[in-house]
């Protein structure tokens, strides 16, 4: 599941950095890297796990499917903030040091 | 257990790497450009290095995570649980050297098809250029 929803973001991200300038001047390339990292290094557990479980693999208790989802948002909301803290600090758009130039 | 610190050491060998090779590019004139210019320069191989260290970092500190959430680490010493028995830790080295190992090389192989891809893209747009230079 944690898998899954980090193979969403990986997609959903990349094709938001695809779409437009004003999204790569943002960094979200930073966000690309580090869902498909992420998700290829699930990817290699995923298959790791499936080769000692087989079927069993498909089949997981309600409970940790639960979990596991719960992670993956976890993931993302974590994702999210280093990126939105290292754009903060980047400042691609100026907007701080038009602020401190004002002041 | 402690899988993400094979992909972790490796992003810090190719981040120094990263760091060596653009000051060797920076010495020998290579064109740093914005990524709106690169469209029609070649991207320096620091460039490409440093999708590496993206996927690479990024991946190493979201499995991190992942291992807190599981209880595998503590903000204590030795701050892996495994570490606390020996029979754990050898579990533990044992992961490091199977899946670890397989996710430093798949990151590093999906890399490296990347990087061949873009210098496939590179090479048809700088003769597409040429030909309409010509033209």
């Amino acid at each position: 599941m944690t898998l899954l929803i980090t193979i969403l973001a990986a997609v959903a991200a990349t094709v938001i950095w695809y779409s437009g300038e004003k999204a790569r001047k943002l960094h979200v390339g930073m966000l690309v890297c580090m869902f498909w990292g992420a998700s290829l290094m699930w990817l290699v557990d995923a298959v790791v796990e499936f080769a000692e479980i087989r079927a069993e693999y498909f089949t997981p208790a309600p409970a940790d499917m639960l979990n596991d989802a719960f992670l993956g948002f976890s993931v993302i909301a974590l994702a999210l903030v280093i990126w939105i803290v290292t754009v903060l600090i980047r400042d691609p758009n100026g907007v701080f040091k038009k602020r401190l130039k004002k002041n | 257990m402690a899988c993400f610190l094979v992909p972790a050491t490796e992003a810090v060998v190719t981040t120094i790497i990263t760091k060596v090779v653009e000051a060797r590019e920076k010495k020998a004139g290579v064109e740093h450009v914005s990524e709106a210019e690169l469209k029609e320069v070649k991207t320096p191989f620091s460039k490409k290095m440093k999708w590496l260290n993206g996927l690479l970092w990024g991946g190493s500190v979201l499995l991190a995570f992942e291992h807190l959430w599981h209880g595998e680490i503590t903000p204590f010493f030795p701050f892996l649980t495994a570490m606390a028995d020996p029979a754990e830790t050898a579990d533990m080295l044992h992961e490091m050297a199977t899946s670890g190992v397989a996710m430093a090389a798949v990151v590093t192989l999906v890399w490296g098809g990347v990087v061949i891809v873009s210098g496939v893209l590179e090479k048809r747009a700088a003769a597409e250029k040429e030909a309409e230079e010509t033209q």
